[in-house]
């Protein structure tokens, strides 16, 4: 590396490119550009209306009670891929957020936006995967909507889910509880879901038996918490692991680093990645959770883990530190060390 | 994973940098051409385990970051217009323009679509007879022979709405360019693996005699990556200067007939300009004459074009090998991958991109 200093001859000022005016499908992967759209127009836009907590959920204090509060739109493209479909996904999409925070879901609300010429048949499955991760999940659907656009106004199906849920007193979790010393644990693979969905469109004509992970993990963390304390979570789902764990360490104000040889991805999940030029830890996951748990705690916390049906394959992937707030790193397999960040822009259209 | 796992293999990697360090007894700047390779440096965080006496700089071997700003202006105005389907890979799409990207364009309602294969254009082309599709044909050796068959399948099956825009680049010239420049730094390469393995390398031994510097056919894992690198530092050692083969598990002196035959019966060499470095004489690949009906700038008339770069951009001095990302003053703060001034901060395989993604200093 040449560490000579910048040389500015010849440098003329700068020529401020022109801003982007309208929004691009970036915006909508889960990574900075998502941020971005957020901090610059949302939050400031809606002004004191806007959330205080940018989390999986919001916590609010409700008499006496701590109720949990999220809504999240699904758009994902196909309806139905290898491992789950639509309906599965928008139950516990919204279910998992409400479980990284700590709440135990209640009752969620269903909106559909239908297009014109949806096959009823392919509608009726989607409602019975959607009872089905209601029951597994323990909640039920407690209002719903639906509207119909004419055809070429919508692509098929979108389904708004909102939850909400109870939250415990002083059980509620949040990504800015990481504290140095703290151990990374991680569900499972990573990356199954993204390429799964990625497998099911047409257009990129490859086959693979992969499957989404796509499951509810509220009964998951319950077991983390009843075998001990967990520090902050998250569930990685668009921009990967890396964002997820890059949000932890921004809003706890820590270092965290990981080991590229601890973290599993699945050798179909490795190989299409390979293939198309993806980070597996960019890649989505829709049934996964990364967590910070106290080193006295996490041998506890992952028997716990391993115990339950979506944390059969849970490991240990890295350490909180006391490095550079917000820095992320990745021991890499060969023993070197690159910086590990969120998702920059667009990688896969609607995968969620 | 067979290939991947054991030349990813922590022993063999540390095994190699002994090997390395034993042998450098003086400071070399060696240059890796392909932006694949400079990725896979940082990704695997291998640059900062090599020997201090081995300087790297990376080259011009991003198909993307090359591509002359006035051709994606180009793009820009013919992605524009409502009879067009504008078909490219996906990285093209955020290289930033004069005034314009061609994500804004479809954000505006134009018809932008990703491809992974120029051949998915073609049966786009078939499949919307009512519509003109465009394929965005850049890159270099590497992109040529699927994108010759793109046009070869258009002829066959009498395609009349498919065209390419045309900005195709070859490698060996550019390497003579880096070599010739007053400012040269480069005393070694670790040619491009992909490139070889279509074109082979017998085109780079009258390069390594003319300018006396050694070369290595070289691959893109970090075993591959120390193997060529071990091979220049012999050379470089022994004051040799030949082209050796590092990744003969892919390349073969000759490389591949037939995707050599396709280039040839669909391009013809031409002087072609590339982005932040200038004109470089018979650098260029385009259509040949009894092709010439499928060359998108003939069948759209843009008018004048006045392309423009952003004078912050130091991108030309990057992929010459002259400075590092870090040396550039919009580094990480005017220029980022969300928003880029310059091509090497947009592609997978730009070497700022790379720099921001794996390496850059904290904030």
């Amino acid at each position: 590396m040449s560490q000579s200093p910048p040389d500015f001859q010849g440098y003329a000022c700068p020529v401020p490119f022109p801003p982007g005016d309208r929004v691009v499908l970036g915006h909508g992967s889960g990574g900075r550009l998502s941020r971005d759209l957020l901090t610059r127009l949302v939050l400031p836009a809606l002004g004191s209306a806007a959330p205080r907590h940018l989390d999986d959920s919001a916590v609010l204090q409700f008499g006496g009670e701590l109720l949990a509060f999220t809504t999240d739109s699904h758009v994902v493209s196909p309806l139905f891929f290898p491992g789950g479909n639509i309906g599965r996904l928008a139950v516990c999409g919204t279910v998992n957020d409400l479980a990284m925070v700590g709440a135990r879901p209640i009752a969620l609300t269903a909106g559909f936006v239908l297009e014109e010429g949806l096959d009823f048949g392919e509608l009726g499955r989607i409602l019975e995967s959607m009872a089905e991760a209601a029951r597994e999940a323990g909640v039920y659907i407690a209002a719903g909507d639906t509207k119909v656009v004419q055809r070429g106004s919508a692509d098929k199906l979108f389904i708004n889910t909102s939850g909400v849920g109870s939250v415990a007193p002083g059980q509620a979790v949040s990504g800015a509880g990481a504290k140095p010393g703290d151990v990374v644990l991680l569900s499972g693979p990573i990356g199954d879901h993204g390429i799964a969905v990625l497998s099911a469109r047409e257009d990129l004509g490859f086959e693979t038996d992969l499957a989404s992970d796509v499951a509810p993990l509220n009964h998951l963390v319950r077991a983390m918490r009843e075998a001990g304390p967990v520090n902050a979570l998250r569930d990685p789902t668009r921009g990967g692991l890396a964002t997820a764990l890059k949000e932890i360490a921004d809003q706890s104000g820590v270092s965290i680093e990981l080991h590229e040889k601890a973290i599993p991805v699945r050798p179909a999940v490795r190989a299409a990645c390979e293939l198309m030029g993806f980070d597996p830890l960019h890649v989505a996951n829709e049934g996964k959770l990364v967590a910070c748990v106290p080193a006295e705690a996490y041998e506890r916390v992952l028997q716990a883990m391993r115990a339950t049906r979506y944390g059969e394959e849970a490991c240990r992937i890295g350490e909180v530190g006391q490095g550079p707030p917000g820095r992320v790193t990745l021991r890499t397999a060969i023993g070197g060390t690159r910086l590990i960040d969120m998702l920059a822009g667009e990688m896969l259209p609607r995968i969620c | 994973m067979k290939y991947i796992d054991e030349y990813r293999d922590r022993e063999s990697v540390q095994r190699l940098l002994g090997a390395l360090r034993s042998s450098v007894t003086r400071h070399w700047t060696l240059m890796e051409i392909c932006g694949g390779q400079t990725h896979a440096f940082l990704r695997f965080g291998l640059d900062a385990l090599l020997p201090p006496e081995i300087e790297l700089v990376h080259g011009p071997g991003c198909p993307v970051c090359v591509t002359p700003v006035e051709q994606i202006d180009r793009a820009v105005a013919i992605a524009g217009g409502a009879e067009v389907i504008f078909t490219s890979f996906g990285d093209m799409l955020r290289v930033p323009g004069t005034r314009s990207d061609l994500f804004a364009v479809r954000a505006r309602g134009g018809d932008v679509r990703v491809v992974y294969s120029p051949l998915d254009a073609v049966k786009l082309a078939q499949d919307h007879p009512d519509r003109q599709v465009v394929f965005f044909a850049i890159g270099f050796e590497t992109t040529a022979p699927a994108n010759a068959m793109a046009a070869i399948a258009a002829r066959a099956r009498g395609v009349r709405n498919f065209s390419m825009l045309v900005s195709q680049v070859c490698v060996p010239p550019a390497m003579e360019a880096i070599l010739a420049s007053p400012r040269n730094r480069v005393q070694a390469f670790l040619a491009a693996g992909h490139v070889c393995a279509v074109m082979g390398y017998w085109q780079y031994h009258p390069i390594a005699a003319r300018f006396h510097v050694p070369m290595a056919v070289t691959g893109f894992e970090p075993v591959d990556l120390l193997r060529g690198m071990q091979a220049v530092v012999n050379q470089l050692e022994a004051g040799q200067a030949k082209v050796e083969n590092a990744y003969s598990r892919v390349v073969s002196e000759a490389g591949n007939r037939h995707a050599q035959e396709a280039m040839a019966k669909v391009f013809e060499p031409c002087d072609r300009q590339w982005r932040g470095i200038g004109m470089i004489p018979l650098s260029g690949l385009r259509l040949q004459p009894q092709f010439a009906d499928l060359d998108a700038e003939a069948r759209f008339d843009v008018g004048h074009l006045a392309a423009r770069e952003s004078s912050l951009c130091i991108a030309g001095e990057v992929l010459m090998g002259h400075k590092k990302p870090t040396d550039c003053p919009a580094f990480g703060r005017e220029c980022t991958p969300t928003s880029p001034l310059g091509a090497p901060m947009v592609s997978a395989e730009g070497t700022c991109a790379a720099y921001f993604r794996y390496q850059r200093p904290q904030e």
